[in-house]
């Protein structure tokens, strides 16, 4: 286990270093540069500025400055957004778009996981195909067309809910359900197949002629076996979802971290394009190593190699 | 109240899937005293397996019971709810199936498996019912039971699986055990092994055993009645002498010459029974064995065959066996006259 946990980490350093370099190269190979604008700006402002920033560099010297820097936990100041660190953006921001996040995955797996079982349970039934129904609209339907409709009706027209910023609990209704929309939709369908899949199983058959009641064999039988494929989908889920969503936090007005990933890229703020990267690229592989421990002690005859 | 402890009567069910009914049972009967050993062989979707299952109240989905009573032990099952239903599987009737690989929870240890029967149907705490889960490993032939119990399913042999899963169907003492081809899918050697431990247990237990095969070979060396069935009903029933040197119904004669025998000549061909099963879906008006039947008549092919006694056990349903002891009785009549 230690020796597995080791070389994981060995390996997410690799990984996450090719995330960083080719995200360095694309993005400086991208046209544009971030002290570009509408407004004129002198050409020796500009220069200037680059030279600050060490833009006037070669592509390579810059890489590995940038390398060394980042080794040292240092990722630079944002070009666009001045005085504030990459690092202090993040740490703004971040906390609020995990918090809506966070709380979306959970309402996604506390719906999805036992709607999925309900529709396998009742395959064929009236409620099975209305669970596919709202499970297909969750997959088809995208987030901003959610979010209008949301606006639309429970902020506009009947006004329960507040339409911006996150000030009370009322305030992350809306935007929780505009994120969990698509997990939800995405775990009842793999939760229905895999479930579906188990069900059918001799083992289940055996807990059955042991006289273990209807929930129990739900419960202990059935969804230990059929979890398995919605914990490899909420890994990296997760590490998606707490980073926020550009369209939910644009629409609702929440300054999340979803913003500033898709704001940089715009913008050419290349320190923070690095920074906002390596740090999704370090939370997927994090999780995929909780995804694969937490496999182990769901299903005992999976190995970690 | 029955004299027997298994007294299935007429009994009829049938699959409704989209293609149609299946008829899985037509009208069959059985009973056993305590502690009898009945064989059911036939081939597959004869109905074997049905029949037992449905005493357990075990038939799957879109199976039910169209006519006929199961009276079991003091119950009468198909008047039972599933809550009622649940006190006595794995209790007083419990079940062995034919895969053992696939039939144990592959996330569970084998100690939490068994554990789970005696909990469910005793008063036994956690420690009690973990001391009779080692109980039953060492009851079962498992050495190091301790540590068996800490195991999983994928940690044990295909022969060794089979045992833990006759460690759960004994974990309460059952008065009947079924045991669908519980050596099917297990290697010949272990096969015996398996077939012995459980004559073993029957006589220290005194259980019924329900033996579900279509080994012809697994039956003679363990069974004293024999019930052979065919697309949904007990063509012969008789003691496993009957069955075996005195076979009347064609079905069972063919079935017997198709076992390869200790003087069959190296050259020799087996006989098979020509042609295939019935279409459930479709069965034929008369005997559904009449298309494969060497000696088919014509009546056959448009009725359903009556029970032709033989003694006090043995009957077929067949229409010759009915021709040939009218025939007889005939004779007889004569030769008293």
């Amino acid at each position: 286990m230690l020796k597995y946990v080791a070389k994981r980490i060995l390996l997410a350093i690799v990984t996450i270093w090719a995330v960083a370099t080719l995200t360095f190269f694309l993005m400086n190979m991208v046209p544009g540069g971030p002290f570009l604008s509408e407004k004129a700006i002198s050409p020796q402002a500009t220069a200037a500025l680059e030279a600050k920033y060490g833009l006037d560099k070669p592509l390579m010297q810059r890489y590995v400055t940038y390398m060394t820097d980042a080794l040292h936990g240092d990722f630079g100041d944002s070009l666009k957004q001045r005085g504030r660190t990459v690092m202090s953006i993040i740490k703004m921001k971040f906390p609020v778009s995990a918090r809506v996040g966070g709380i979306s995955v959970l309402v996604s797996l506390c719906l999805g996981v036992p709607l999925g079982c309900l529709a396998a349970l009742k395959r064929g039934k009236f409620l099975d195909s209305l669970i596919s129904v709202v499970s297909t609209c969750g997959i088809a339907v995208p987030s901003f067309v959610v979010c209008t409709l949301l606006l639309y009706t429970l902020g506009v027209n009947l006004r329960l809910l507040p339409t911006m910023g996150l000030n009370g609990w009322k305030n992350y209704i809306m935007p929780v359900i505009a994120l969990s929309f698509y997990p939800t939709a995405y775990i009842m369908r793999l939760m229905r197949s895999s479930m579906l899949d188990v069900l059918g199983q001799d083992y289940m058959r055996t807990a059955k002629a042991k006289g273990v009641a209807g929930f129990w064999i739900m419960f202990k039988h059935a969804l230990r076996n059929a979890i398995l494929p919605v914990v490899t989908y909420v890994g990296p889920m997760l590490a998606y979802t707490v980073t926020g969503s550009f369209v939910v936090e644009k629409i609702f007005v929440i300054p999340g971290l979803g913003g500033e990933f898709i704001g940089a890229i715009g913008g050419r703020d290349y320190t923070l394009i690095m920074g906002t990267t390596i740090f999704l690229a370090t939370l997927i592989v994090i999780m995929n190593v909780i995804v694969d421990i937490v496999y182990k002690i769901v299903d005992p005859r999976i190995k970690l190699k | 109240m029955s004299e027997y402890l298994v007294d299935i009567k007429n009994e009829r069910l049938s699959f409704f899937t989209p293609a149609g009914e299946v008829k899985a049972l037509n009208d069959v009967s059985i009973h056993m005293r305590e502690g009898e050993v009945l064989g059911i062989v036939g081939e597959s979707g004869s109905g074997k397996s049905v029949t037992a299952y449905s005493l357990m109240g075990l038939t799957a989905h879109p199976g039910k019971l169209i006519d006929g009573s199961l009276y079991f032990n003091g119950h009468q099952i198909e008047t039972m709810s599933d809550k009622e239903m649940r006190k006595i599987r794995g209790n007083e009737v419990s079940i062995i199936f034919q895969d053992p690989m696939t039939s144990l929870n592959p996330v569970y240890t084998i100690g939490n498996q068994i554990m789970e029967a005696v909990l469910l149907h005793t008063d036994k705490n956690r420690a009690q019912a973990k001391e009779r889960a080692r109980e039953l490993l060492e009851l079962v032939g498992i050495n190091e039971p301790e540590k068996r119990l800490r195991q999983y399913p994928h940690e044990l042999s295909g022969g060794m699986r089979q045992r833990v899963m006759i460690a759960i169907a004994l974990a309460c003492e059952p008065k009947l055990l079924i045991a669908d081809e519980p050596t099917t899918a297990l290697d010949v050697t272990i096969q015996a092994q398996i077939l012995e431990l459980m004559m073993e247990l029957k006589d220290r237990l005194g259980m019924a055993i329900i033996m579900i095969t279509h080994d012809l070979g697994v039956v003679a060396s363990m069974c004293e009645r024999i019930a052979v069935m065919y697309a949904g009903k007990i063509v012969e029933y008789g003691t496993t002498d009957d069955i075996f040197y005195a076979p009347k119904h064609q079905y069972t004669k063919g079935l017997i010459r198709s076992i390869p025998r200790l003087d069959t000549k190296e050259h020799e061909r087996l006989v098979p029974i020509e042609g295939t099963p019935v279409d459930m879906l479709n069965p034929p008006a008369g005997c559904p064995f009449a298309p494969r039947c060497d000696a088919c008549m014509k009546i056959c092919l448009r009725e359903m065959p009556p029970v032709t006694h033989f003694g006090r056990v043995h009957y077929t349903q067949c229409w010759l066996n009915q021709k040939e002891e009218m025939e007889a009785q005939k004779e007889k009549g004569a030769a008293n006259e």
